[in-house]
């Protein structure tokens, strides 16, 4: 048994490439979990950034600084009365959050976390991420045109409109980056999500900062456009709630509301995906050849550990500025708990079988980490985009800006 | 009953050669946007705005009626319910009409009072006008910067009078309470730590391209159209009429004070958001000015206990954060006023509703409702 783990880990390929039908399940069953619990962390961490961004404490009742408020939430939505419009379009208005959450998830089997850490890799990865992704703008049309009433219709029309826009100067983005892979001996580039990273460790630099500024450019119309796709804010006309109290999924309640919204955070830990392979390098380690050396390999691979050391010290410290009351015993217990467990994952993360077979996930994650804190800033901190403005910034701004900048990717791709 | 949405027909060049349908949309009287219980009945093309129809009295409480079988003193507590963002300033409005009914003056100290708390209440109902504008935009956090700030005013209201939003401070006559120990002292400290606040603001607003392009010539509204509907306030200001009540008929101590009246040009969004921002920082010179020099003296004129106006009526009207606040009295010599009339500035504000987002889109509908800066419980009363 362990022999066959073993077997499994020192693999040079993916699961889904060696055919190994058990392990793809495995994998796969994994990042169903993973993900669930980064939508579930994900919620209260936004809850809690957002709050002190507003100079608010938030959620602080259910469990020490309201850790456990995301479950005692997805409970609450669980037990909630499951309501159904009588004038709704039955089958449509159930079957729209099951594609919503279906294509949200289909995406991830080719997210890769590490050279060999992806369900399968695809020839046609990123042709597979940003099909299937953009196919989430079906469900959520049905949602609109099934639930019978106003506002979700102009919530759908609205949304329909803006992912369909935005796609086009994402793809357009994505194009310069995939161009910029074919820059090696054979002249050959690559989707496949895997290839792209490598050709990026071949080249030794990031596509964002190649021929700079054009790769830059090309990451940042990529980088709005996917909070346009993802409709957040600035771009959260589809479900402004201040206009259309919710857009598409207003007459959605409990658990079908709550697959929205699972599927709009995976949507979000999604595109952020796409990005980190295509510009800042997937699972590379920052500097890898500025700061290369086995002295530096070892500093950056205690860096995990050490990040899940820190944040269990935030825990430790938290608990004891928590009051002295003994009203507030069993939520000090709990962070203390929680402290505990957090640095004990960091010291696990510092054993060495350990410490070289997590570095790739580890920096995937804290670059994807990364784009999620600034989903939350751009949420605190912009109002929102008018729908002419929204359309003007998709078709005359990031258009014309994709174009030129493939043009000349492609020119200094001839040249240099 | 005829059908609210008659006049809502599609106009024959209004068509498309698709010969689709406009859409009517019920948007309240539950709705997170429209401040309270305001239903609005948009007729849309698409985005398109082609009319709207205000329908109000979801919060209709009769005020003026209680005012007939209460006496003048009963009934002062009552105006505070109108726009309970402000209830100084109806107070103030309230007890001044009764005064020159009387004809009796408030004491020199109490009329300072009355500015200072006056002041404060419209810096509170300016702060909570533009979290909830900034809100509905779409920007979330000014509202919490604001909120955070009106609270340190609520706490002066409470230590002055009791109560943070109704407030009651005024009397008929003047003031009942003297202020509190210290309270010079607090107001000073509290217009040290809001003057950079509002500069706190406008850095999250005033320049940001979004906010930007989303005010800029939406419900843009001209000072011609402005008068004939009879709208007044910031509004008014905004499209460039130099109009304050404080500056034209002034009344209680605000002749003494040296304060600008800001106008605007455009009589857009961002210019009505320009004009209350300066505003603010006009009452925050008011208010400095008044608790430097003010007197000493009693507080209270010389009023009869039961109070029995002579025959007569009289109209007057004050500057209220919202607008014009003017109150019509007729006295038949009783001791209950045999008619009150208010003039709410939000009523008469949010006639300018539809003209302003004629043609525009829906989330301008959104935006011209917070920059009218509507209370519900004045518009209905």
């Amino acid at each position: 048994m362990l022999n066959y783990i073993k077997s499994y880990l020192d693999s040079t390929t993916t699961p889904g490439q060696a055919g190994n039908m058990f392990w793809a399940s495995v994998y796969i069953l994994l990042i169903f979990l993973g993900l669930s619990v980064a939508v579930i962390a994900m919620n209260w961490l936004e809850r809690k950034i957002l709050a002190h961004m507003q100079v608010r404490l938030g959620p602080m009742r259910v469990g020490p600084h309201g850790l456990l408020q995301p479950i005692a939430d997805a409970i609450k939505l669980l037990i909630k009365e499951d309501i159904m419009p009588s004038q709704a379009d039955g089958f449509v208005f159930w079957v729209a959050p099951i594609i919503v959450v279906i294509t949200a998830f289909t995406v991830f089997i080719v997210v890769p976390f590490g050279p060999t850490h992806a369900v399968t890799d695809m020839n046609i990865g990123v042709l597979f991420m940003l099909g299937v992704s953009s196919l989430s703008v079906l469900g959520i049309v049905m949602a609109g045109w099934a639930s019978n009433s106003h506002y979700p219709l102009m919530g759908a029309l609205r949304s329909s409109a803006q992912m369909v826009s935005y796609e086009i100067a994402m793809g357009l983005a994505v194009v310069s980056a995939v161009l910029m892979t074919s820059l090696n001996q054979t002249g050959t580039g690559t989707l496949s999500m895997i290839g792209i990273v490598q050709s990026q460790q071949a080249q030794q630099v990031w596509f964002a900062f190649k021929f700079f500024p054009l790769g830059l450019i090309a990451f940042f119309v990529f980088a709005v456009a996917m909070v346009a796709e993802t409709n957040r804010a600035p771009f959260d006309l589809p479900e402004a709630e201040s206009e259309l109290t919710a857009g598409f999924h207003t007459e959605y309640s409990g658990f079908r509301w709550s697959l929205f919204f699972l599927a709009e955070y995976s949507a979000m830990i999604a595109v952020s995906s796409i990005a980190v392979t295509l510009w800042l390098g997937g699972w590379l380690r920052p500097f890898p050849h500025l700061l290369s050396g086995s002295t530096w390999d070892v500093v950056f691979s205690l860096l995990p550990g050490i990040t899940f050391l820190l944040l269990g010290l935030i825990a430790l410290v938290g608990v004891f500025r928590m009051p002295k009351h003994p009203y507030f015993r069993v939520q000090t217990i709990g962070l203390a708990g929680f402290g505990v467990v957090l640095g004990l994952i960091g010291l696990l993360l510092f054993l060495p079988p350990v410490r070289g077979r997590i570095q790739d996930i580890f920096w995937f994650s804290a670059k994807v980490a990364f784009f999620m804190y600034l989903y939350i800033w751009y949420r605190g901190t912009f109002p929102r985009y008018r729908f002419d403005q929204l359309m003007k910034v998709g078709w005359k701004v990031l258009l014309p800006v994709g174009i030129g900048v493939l043009i000349l990717t492609a020119v200094a791709g001839v040249l240099l | 009953m005829t059908d609210p949405t008659f006049h809502l027909e599609l106009q024959e060049h209004e068509k498309t050669f698709l010969d689709s349908n406009e859409l009517i949309i019920n948007m309240g009287p539950q709705h997170p946007a429209t401040h309270g219980v305001l239903r609005v009945i948009l007729k849309l093309d698409g985005e398109k705005v082609l009319g709207t129809e205000c329908v109000i009295g979801y919060l209709h409480r009769g005020v003026e009626k209680i005012a007939e079988h209460r006496t003048y003193t009963m009934f002062n507590p009552y105006v505070d319910r109108m726009d309970y963002v402000a209830a100084v300033s109806n107070g103030l409005g309230y007890c001044e009409s009764v005064e020159k009914l009387l004809n009796v003056e408030a004491p020199p100290r109490a009329k300072y009072i009355r500015v200072i708390l006056a002041e404060l209440n419209r810096l509170a109902s300016h702060m909570l006008w533009l979290g909830t504008h900034a809100l509905d935009i779409g920007a979330i956090t000014p509202l919490f910067y604001t909120f955070r700030d009106r609270e340190e005013i609520l706490k002066i209201f409470e230590k002055y009078c009791g109560a943070r939003l109704t407030t009651h401070a005024f009397r008929i006559g003047g003031c009942l309470y003297e202020t509190y120990e210290g309270f010079e002292r607090e107001v000073k400290k509290f217009l040290e730590f809001v003057t950079p606040k509002i500069g706190e603001y406008e850095e999250l607003l005033t320049t940001n391209r979004i906010w930007v392009e989303r005010t800029k010539g939406v419900g843009t509204i001209s000072a011609k159209d402005c008068i004939a509907l009879g709208v007044t306030g910031p509004v008014l200001r905004a499209s460039g009429v130099k109009w304050d009540i404080r500056k034209a008929q002034p009344y209680a101590a605000y002749a003494d004070f040296d304060f600008e009246v800001p106008i605007g040009q455009s009589g857009d969004t961002y210019d009505r958001y320009i004009v209350r921002m300066e505003e603010m920082r006009q009452s925050l010179r008011i208010i400095a000015q008044a608790i430097d020099r003010i007197p000493e003296g009693p507080i209270m004129a010389r009023v009869p206990k039961v109070i029995k106006p002579p025959v007569g009526e009289i109209y007057h009207s004050i500057e209220a954060p919202k607008g014009e606040l003017g109150y019509f009295i007729v006295s038949d010599g009783s001791t209950q006023p045999y008619r009150v009339r208010v003039r709410p500035p939000s009523f008469v504000n949010l006639q300018a509703l539809d003209l302003m987002v004629r043609d525009q889109l829906v989330a301008d509908v959104i935006a011209v409702i917070g920059t009218l800066d509507i209370v519900l419980g004045e518009v209905d009363r």
